[in-house]
């Protein structure tokens, strides 16, 4: 059941990924329209899945590297529409499905199996930090999504020659704020997401603070988007720098998550 | 009537810098040009034009000469010599005139070709003239005929349409970059043709001031009138740059009048604030190593026109297009100039009432098949006598020995009596 569930879900993910690159070429409404309603079935279905994959598993999904990805996939969906009702920004879509489609595919080749939970995760901590922190992680990535779209236009305008993007995205300033919202609300979860860990690790280590690679990495990421925020309040750093350290930050967000689980021993070594 | 009286004498931003053109401009009393150049003897009809690029007086002389002479010192007032003077005006007479003047109407003279405020500047030259009574038949003819050329050549080519995409093309730039136009200030930095349009499409977008500066400030102050803007002098260039969006630079200066070192700090205190920059003076005002700092966007006139895509062969074939027009009605203007002389007239105004003669003839006869041969001869010769005896003494009213300017008047009236040269011809 919930197998099946799941491949729905990705299949609608891919559907509505072709109609926004769709729309992305032919710039019809109508297209956008459909990609979006097609997105917003595919966001309901994920959550569904996700109860079905709780009640299966007697606890909250976010144990394996599965269940982080696709929450992972989730969060970005959520956070996407959430920022499509409030801000129109144009073909944002055409950047952000293509990333939770392959979030989605990532969570596919992974093991689905339940493990039992381990004794040190037992803590109704777990889903508070755990989801916070993804969540954290998927305003981040639209944040990046964001950023790349700034560079791409702000090369267009810079070097004057206007081909695929110019005349699509939007202008350099709302990709600029878009970029702000998206740290704006991503940034606390992440700050929120650490503090949570910490107070969760005194529980379970009896420490919190234990320089674990993973603990060590999101500070890392953290120091990076801190210090991109300080920037900008105070010298008015934006535009091209920002969208450059938005991606430079998603990276080390996204070494946290992966890297460090496969290149890097740790305490948090069988969590996604 | 012989073309050689119609003389343009002028100076543009091609012959003349910005210093030399705004002394000719008259900026302190518009009406100054009209009062002196009027009484200028042998001058019976003239025009004059200033616009920020140039400065043109339009005249018909019986001795082309002396007037220019004295409506050259005129315009430079004695602060230099004839000679001197002569380095930076252009002169035309006749048919180089007619054909500058159609040029210039047309937008080819212009410092961006096919921009589309000349026109109307020549047009509001020609009323302001019209209402001080400075002009007459020849003049009339020849800037009505102007504005027709003008107009002909815009809808036939494409010419215009290269320099109003230019400016809608900064208005789409400065769109995306900035978004909403709303709270943006814009200023301009010297004046000319195609930075107030550009300026006015900004206006038109909801911007919200625009700053004018300019060497001289009384210019400034004249031209943020327009814009309801406010004017500063050059020198507050860069601190104004801490508080403006968008800056459309048109001077004449020969130097970089922004440098790159200049702005770097400024946009520190604009906490990096994006800034556009247009640059559409000839040689560059801006230094091109602006645009490799962050949030500055420097566009020269030809980065605008590679916006709106048009590839500079297809602009020279237009502009190709729009001279062969330009020298079309240039030869109808000529022709019509030599009918403005007592023979041709005489000729058309047979040849006119002859054919309405025949027409009317033949009209009549075709309904009387019954009449002889000799009847029909006898109607006809009826006929021509009376054409003959009608037009006996308006002819020798024509032939009347007169002086040039009585002349003038008679052929005009004449003309327009048996309606030669009805508006709508070519």
């Amino acid at each position: 059941m919930g197998y099946l569930l799941f491949q729905v879900t990705l299949f609608a993910y891919v559907l509505s990924t072709a109609g926004y690159m769709v729309y992305f070429w032919t710039q019809r409404n109508e297209i956008r329209t459909t990609a979006r309603g097609i997105l917003i079935g595919s966001g309901l279905l994920h959550t569904v899945y996700i109860i079905v994959r709780y009640i299966e598993a007697g606890h909250t999904p976010l144990t394996n590297h599965h269940e982080a990805v696709s929450f992972f996939a989730w969060s970005m969906t959520w956070g996407y529409l959430s920022f499509h009702w409030r801000y129109n920004v144009r073909n944002f879509g055409t950047f952000v499905s293509p990333l939770i489609t392959c979030l989605m595919i990532v969570a596919t080749f992974s093991s689905r199996e339940i493990i039992p939970l381990p004794p040190a995760l037992k803590s109704a901590w777990l889903p508070v930090h755990a989801s916070i922190a993804i969540m954290a992680n998927g305003f981040l990535a639209l944040a990046f999504c964001g950023g790349i779209m700034y560079l791409l236009q702000e090369r267009e305008l810079k070097k004057k020659r206007f081909g695929l993007f110019y005349s699509r995205l939007p202008s350099l300033d709302s990709l600029d704020n878009l970029n702000n919202h998206c740290l704006a609300v991503g940034f606390p979860l992440l700050t929120l997401g650490i503090i949570t860990g910490s107070i969760w690790a005194k529980q379970a280590w009896g420490a919190y603070w234990q320089w674990d690679p993973k603990e060590t990495w999101s500070l890392i990421t953290w120091l990076l988007y801190a210090g991109l925020l300080h920037q900008r309040f105070t010298v008015g750093w934006r535009g091209r720098r920002a969208a450059i350290m938005t991606i430079i930050g998603f990276s080390a967000a996204m070494f946290t998550l992966w890297g460090v689980t496969y290149l890097l021993e740790g305490l948090h070594s069988y969590v996604g | 009537m012989s073309a050689e009286k119609i003389i343009i004498l002028g100076v543009n931003h091609k012959t003349a810098p910005v210093e030399i053109r705004e002394r000719l401009a008259f900026p302190n009393d518009p009406g100054t040009p009209y009062r002196e150049i009027a009484v200028i003897p042998g001058c019976e009809e003239f025009c004059f034009l200033s616009t920020c690029n140039r400065v043109e007086v339009i005249f018909v002389s019986a001795t082309p000469e002396e007037t220019e002479r004295k409506i050259r010192a005129f315009l430079f007032n004695k602060s230099m010599s004839y000679e001197d003077a002569g380095k930076y005006v252009y002169l035309h007479q006749g048919e180089e005139a007619i054909q500058h003047l159609f040029r210039v109407g047309a937008s080819l003279d212009s410092m961006i070709v096919g921009e589309p405020q000349i026109l109307g500047q020549l047009k509001q030259a020609y009323r302001d003239a019209t209402e001080q009574n400075c002009t007459g038949m020849i003049l009339n003819r020849l800037l009505h005929k102007a504005f027709s050329v003008a107009k002909r050549i815009r809808t036939e080519t494409e010419i215009g349409s290269s320099a109003v995409s230019i400016s809608y093309a900064a208005v789409e730039l400065a769109k995306k970059i900035f978004g909403n136009l709303k709270n943006k200030r814009a200023m301009l930095v010297g004046a000319g043709e195609m930075a107030e349009l550009a300026a006015q499409h900004l206006m038109n977008q909801g911007i919200a001031e625009v700053v004018v500066a300019n060497r001289t400030f009384e210019r400034a102050v004249n031209l943020a009138r327009c814009f309801n803007g406010k004017a500063v002098s050059l020198d507050e260039l860069i601190p104004q740059l801490e508080l403006v969006d968008i800056l459309i630079s048109s001077t004449g200066s020969p130097e970089i009048i922004l440098k790159s070192s200049d702005v770097k700090p400024i946009m520190r205190q604009r906490r990096n604030k994006p800034l556009f920059l247009i640059d559409i003076a000839v040689p560059r005002d801006l230094d091109p190593k602006l645009n490799d700092l962050d949030n500055v966007y420097l566009y020269g006139i030809d980065d605008l026109n590679s916006v709106v895509d048009i590839n500079k062969a297809e602009r020279d074939k237009e502009a190709v297009r729009a001279e062969r027009i330009v020298t079309e009605e240039t030869l109808k203007f000529m022709l019509w100039l030599g009918s403005m002389e007592v023979t041709p007239t005489i000729v058309a105004i047979r040849e006119k009432a002859d054919s309405i003669r025949k027409a009317e003839l033949e009209k009549t006869l075709s309904g009387m098949t019954h009449l002889s041969d000799k009847e029909k001869q006898a109607i006809e010769k009826m006929s021509a006598a009376m054409m003959n005896k009608i037009l006996h003494h308006p002819i020798v009213y024509l032939k009347k020995e007169d002086s040039q300017k009585d002349k003038k008047v008679k052929l005009a009236l004449i003309r327009k009596f048996f309606n030669l040269d009805p508006e709508n011809s070519g």
